[in-house]
């Protein structure tokens, strides 16, 4: 069996995200990055499929420049067995990252793919689907609950809808992405950087992929939110509850 | 570029989504500024009475796909279903309202049509033979204004940035789509749904939304704090991510980035700290109220009313005063 997991590296999730003056893109100055959360879940879940059948590889993949090398060797120090870095530069948006993947997909051919449903930087939560369309296949989204089930052949997914959790199951191959509650990703050892720095680290081109992924999306300008105005304290209940009777206006 | 709009309704078998009222209020802001036509797609098993409610809102059509096949929002046939719609009326838009729902199925439908898509959208304008848009990323902290190449664009669209539609005069036509229920895909395979609690409003349709926090330790809490108030203001509930890590409450109640955005009138924030991560689902709201033990908490920062103080004193006196008021 094989497993890929996709790695986008993000701005760590704990950063304040500020809008640089001119507008031109966030201000990165100083900021950390990581794996994206969801990712880093993902590639839990593929870990504890791994410790359960036995047989099974591990591969992790990402989209970009050398920067992203090092979320790759994240995912090696928590226990991936190879990793692959599809050179790109600029930003790409979703359909552009589905079309990359579909080729690094019809290269490794995984048993399935276990990613993120979002990534925090854009929060665009596309990815996956798009990937699954564009290489025929079915898709569970949001799973906060894995099981494999008749032979390795389906997998039994629960699902965080707004209505609460649905159950599917999914034929496998199939594009699976993970929502918060599914795991919690285990920290990095530092056995686990040692053993990483003899594992491979391939490199691909979208070119060697034979894909065109052009981003259709353009970013011309960002902003900050508008803020919201300072409000007031109250002291007590009352004085609360007649705020918002005759000031606010929100109760009667 | 006219631009000819497909909006997908929401439903839970057969019961209408609200939001999809505001992705249609989007579609017609668009069509006001730049002209254009407007087709409301249903799909669904028995969702006759469903597109009945969706015809008196300006669209050319109402489309309805009805097929038992159809009777659960698998992703791989209600994309198809989609893909093959938009085509077929010829959409140069095919928008929602932001929801799993949604976001399940139109990056799909999407990539079959090999067309680029948006989420989150808040605002659209023409912009010459083109169209320029304001999206929400990085959890609310930056609003992008941003193109979209190709003649096909999807979308999904905040509820919270648009109102609902007012009622046209006239009644849109039912139109049947024609199936090849054979061709429809069957990855997936629908397994069966966890009973939701009954008898509060959804968070992202109430007019009021009473949410809890760290500062609630247990279940039973919760319930009697966050579930009274709201009940008491014939509210919904809402959670922070830390009750739902705690397993205090369920993660469909969480309100946040990578959950619920709500914009409701009135939202009581009790016990919350404030992490951006939860701002980024209310801070919309038009009233924002704080209780909170802590004076320094970031919650305060947002909130129109601050209350600093222990909730387990100030929710239920709140409860006990607002039992003396006549209801919201």
């Amino acid at each position: 069996m094989r497993i890929l997991v996709p790695l986008k590296r993000v701005p760590d999730p704990d950063t304040r995200i500020r809008v640089k003056p001119d507008g031109s893109a966030v201000d990165l100055d100083g900021v950390k990055f990581a794996v994206n959360p969801f990712d880093a879940i993902a590639l839990e879940e593929a870990l504890r499929i791994q410790e359960k059948v036995g047989e099974c590889e591990i591969v992790v993949t990402t989209i970009g420049g050398d920067e992203c090398i090092e979320q790759l060797r994240v995912g090696l120090a928590m226990g991936a067995q190879r990793a692959l870095l599809v050179r790109t530069a600029g930003d790409l948006d979703s359909l552009a990252v589905a079309k990359i993947l579909a080729a690094v997909f019809r290269r490794e051919q995984p048993h399935f793919v276990l990613m993120g449903k979002q990534a925090i930087d854009d929060d665009s939560n596309q990815a996956g689907q798009m990937l699954a369309a564009l290489l025929g296949l079915g898709q569970a989204t949001f799973v906060s609950r894995l099981e494999l089930i008749e032979n390795n052949t389906r997998a039994r997914c629960g699902r965080e809808t707004d209505a609460g959790i649905e159950t599917i199951t999914v034929r496998l191959p199939a594009i699976l992405t993970t929502d918060l509650r599914l795991n919690e990703p285990r920290y990095v050892s530092l056995p686990g950087i040692m053993k990483a720095k003899k594992k491979p680290l391939e490199e691909t081109t979208v070119a060697d992929l034979d894909v065109t992924a052009a981003s259709r999306t353009r970013l011309l300008m960002l902003e900050p939110p508008s803020r919201r105005k300072a409000g007031q304290r109250v002291k007590t209940v009352d004085e609360l509850l007649d705020k918002l009777k005759t000031e606010a206006r929100v109760i009667s | 570029m006219t631009p000819h709009i497909l909006v997908l309704a929401e439903h839970d078998a057969g019961d209408l989504k609200l939001a999809t009222l505001s992705a249609i209020a989007f579609a017609r802001s668009l069509l006001a500024q730049c002209g254009g036509s407007l087709n409301i797609l249903v799909i669904g098993d028995n969702v006759a009475a469903t597109a009945g409610q969706l015809r008196q809102y300006g669209a050319a059509s109402v489309l309805v796909a009805d097929h038992p096949q159809l009777k659960h929002p698998l992703a791989d046939k209600y994309a198809q279903v989609l893909a093959g719609v938009a085509k077929q009326c010829g959409a140069t838009f095919v928008a929602a309202a932001a929801s799993t729902f949604s976001k399940d199925i139109l990056p799909r439908a999407a990539a079959l049509l090999d067309a680029g898509m948006l989420s989150d959208v808040v605002a659209a304008r023409p912009d010459g033979d083109d169209f320029i848009f304001k999206r929400v990323l990085f959890a609310g902290n930056a609003i992008a204004t941003v193109t979209l190449a190709g003649p096909l664009k999807f979308l999904t669209v905040r509820a919270s940035a648009f109102s609902h539609p007012t009622r046209e005069p006239g009644e849109s036509e039912v139109t049947s789509i024609s199936l090849e229920p054979e061709r429809l895909p069957a990855f997936s395979e629908y397994a069966g749904r966890e009973a939701k609690v009954a008898g509060r409003p959804d968070s992202t349709e109430a007019r009021v939304v009473v949410s809890g926090g760290r500062a609630i330790r247990n279940a039973e809490d919760f319930e009697r704090l966050v579930g009274g108030l709201a009940d008491t203001l014939g509210g919904a509930v809402g959670s922070s991510r830390a009750l739902v890590d705690a397993g205090i409450t369920p993660n469909s109640l969480q309100v946040g980035q990578t959950g619920k955005i709500v914009a409701p009138d009135l939202y009581i924030a009790i016990g919350i700290s404030g992490a951006i991560q939860h701002l980024a689902g209310m801070k919309d709201a038009k009233v924002i109220v704080a209780i909170n033990k802590d004076a320094d908490a970031p919650i305060f920062e947002v909130a129109d009313y601050g209350l600093v103080g222990d909730v387990y004193q100030v929710v239920p006196e709140l409860m006990e005063k607002l039992k003396t008021h006549p209801g919201p």
